[in-house]
């Protein structure tokens, strides 16, 4: 997870191994190293907690200890205090308990993450939770909750069998909640075309293509 | 990943100054897209991120008398929403078509131009911590000894047999573009092919940027009347090309070429500008004019033992940009 600092002895065992390691690696948290210190020292910056402001820049410098960050998340504005480095999405599972959005590649390569940011679908395992600030962030639990247990692009999911395992499913069904807001005309090509950030390792590609069609044009239940 | 020290300034010249002269100390986060997975490979490992997400000026796009000039942190859906790039206004096709290759809406929405010129390589021997030149103890080349499916077939001699992953940087390079560079020492401008380098010793970057220099804006010029790019994908999403090849050329009232660029993506190090662009010049375009100079680029390429294959998607890649441009986008 993000909040993982390079294990001491990293040097002293091959990276594979140390990165098999990384998850299981329980360092603590938030332990600055010295090297830190002396660049902080360079330009002028504390380093310890809170905000200090860089003379030379006159812009405020955060961290790395925890700082307040607030989040507006499907429509509630959510106070945290959260080192600089946690991620939108470890916010979201870890600190919020929103487990919606999965954690599959937790580096933008799979789509399993996927949440909108004003409007737009992102990976939130790539946005820093200090940079999502100011912006509606939408989570699959939002979109189920503004409409009263289920959305209707979560009706068409279930009506097209559009999910097999379900690990990808929150993300794609944002990724599809997207597509349906930004081109409420898309044909089976352009939707498709517009999913070509989410991965399915059971290939329910063809169920989904299905449901988001189906959410646009409401050719089948979903209703 | 470490921990690190985060600010988001709102000039470019706060920006400039909580960069460091010393590599690595400091980086710059546009969209993170890249960064962050880097950092959490522990590949960079800086201590103080720079956000220029909220500097204004950095992420607008103005339509000038010189051109077309694009602030750093555009974002690619930025780009290709804003109708700057009017696909069928015919005006920079080659870097619309580059733009829209990348197909994930997630990476468009996030990405920046200049994240996007400036993303690491992908080499998988860089991307496990063996370094950018992926050498062994003796200083053997990992990149040969192993596989090489993906790796340079043009300029690959040295040390360096990774390839370079954007997209846009050929394209741009096609257009003749150029990038404006901010730092301590002032304000410079290069031409966009003047940002990359060939790493030659351990340690050595990619790109000639500073540690302490930010890409502010790239510009095109006026545009040549022709240029497309094509793009030879192993899948429809989330991965980048094989081969990529960005063209430009301008015709005379008597179809003569009088100006023609090429440039390749995924081949070398570097965007890799074939020079043999250069014997179009004077003449027609057509079928067999294209597939001779596709096959003269392709001929000076070297390929290693497992990427051969490369050299043909090249020429296949050069000759339907050319089509491409031909028929008009
Ligand atoms: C699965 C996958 C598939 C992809 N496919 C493609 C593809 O086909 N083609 C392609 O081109 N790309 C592809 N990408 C890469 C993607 O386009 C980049 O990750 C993205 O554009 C980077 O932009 P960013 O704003 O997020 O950069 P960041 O991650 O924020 O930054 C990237 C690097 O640039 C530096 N940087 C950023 N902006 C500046 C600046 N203004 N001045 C100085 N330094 C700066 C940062 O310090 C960092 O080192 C793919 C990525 C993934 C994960
Ligand atoms: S977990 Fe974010 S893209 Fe895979
Ligand atoms: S349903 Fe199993 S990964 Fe998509």
């Amino acid at each position: 997870m993000s909040q993982t600092d390079r294990p001491q002895d990293a040097s002293s065992v091959s990276r594979r191994g140390f990165l098999r390691g990384m998850s299981a690696s329980a360092l603590a948290a938030g332990a600055l190293a010295p090297a830190a210190q002396a660049l902080a020292a360079t330009v002028g910056a504390n380093a310890g907690p809170g905000a200090t402001t860089s003379a030379k820049a006159a812009a405020t410098v955060f961290g790395p200890a925890p700082i307040a960050v607030n989040l507006t998340i499907n429509g509630k504005t959510r106070e945290l205090r959260l080192e600089p480095r946690v991620t939108l999405l470890d916010a979201l599972r870890n600190h919020l308990d929103l487990t919606g959005a999965k954690k599959v590649c937790d580096r933008a390569t799979c789509g399993a993450c996927t949440v909108l940011l004003d409007g737009k679908a992102v990976y939130s395992c790539t946005v820093l939770a200090v940079e999502a600030q100011g912006k509606a962030i939408e989570t699959v639990e939002g979109l189920a909750e503004a409409n009263n247990g289920a959305a209707p692009i979560q009706k068409c999911f279930v009506a097209n069998d559009a999910q097999q395992c379900g690990f990808c499913t929150p993300g794609f069904v944002m990724a599809c909640e997207s597509v349906r807001r930004r081109n409420p005309h898309a044909n089976r090509e352009q939707a498709l075309a517009e999913l070509g950030g989410n991965l399915c390792r059971c290939g329910t590609y063809h169920g989904v293509a299905n449901a988001v069609l189906d959410a646009i044009h409401g050719t089948t239940g979903g209703k | 990943m470490n921990s690190f020290e985060y600010a988001r300034p709102t000039t470019l010249e706060q920006a400039i100054g909580l960069l460091s002269p010393t590599d690595g100390d400091a980086a710059a986060l546009a969209g993170g897209t890249d960064l962050l997975s880097l950092m959490k490979d522990f590949l960079v490992e800086p201590k103080r991120l720079v956000s220029l997400m909220g500097i204004e000026q950095l992420g607008t796009i103005s339509v000038g008398k010189d051109g077309l000039k694009i602030g750093a942190t555009v974002t690619l859906d930025g780009l290709l929403q804003s109708g700057a790039l009017n696909q069928w206004g015919a005006k920079w096709p080659a870097l619309w078509h580059a733009a829209a290759g990348i197909k994930s809406p997630q990476l468009r929405a996030m990405g920046t131009v200049g994240g996007e010129l400036l993303q690491r390589p992908r080499c998988w021997y860089f991307r496990r911590g063996h370094g950018l030149l992926a050498q062994d103890a003796k200083g053997g080349s990992l990149v040969e000894q192993g596989d090489h499916r993906y790796h340079a077939i043009f300029d690959n001699a040295g040390p360096a047999k990774f390839v370079h992953p954007s997209s846009l940087a050929p394209a741009l390079i096609a257009c003749d573009a150029t990038a404006e560079i901010a730092s301590p020492r002032g304000m410079r401008t290069v031409k966009v092919s003047e940002l990359y380098r060939t790493p030659t010793k351990a340690g050595e970057r990619e790109t000639t940027l500073a540690s302490d220099e930010l890409l502010t804006a790239v510009t095109l010029p006026r545009p040549l009347p022709k240029s497309a790019t094509y793009e030879v994908r192993p899948r429809q999403g989330l991965d980048w090309p094989l081969v990529a090849a960005s063209v430009a050329f301008e015709l005379d009232g008597g179809g003569k070429v009088t100006n023609a660029r090429i440039v390749l993506g995924h081949v070398a190090p570097t965007p890799w500008i074939a020079a043999d662009a250069k014997s179009l010049i004077g003449k027609g375009i057509d079928d067999a004019a294209i597939a001779a100079i596709a096959a003269a680029v392709a001929k000076a390429a070297t390929p290693l033992k497992g990427n051969a294959y490369k050299v043909d998607l090249a020429q296949v890649a050069i000759r339907r940009a050319f089509a491409a441009a031909l028929k008009g986008n």
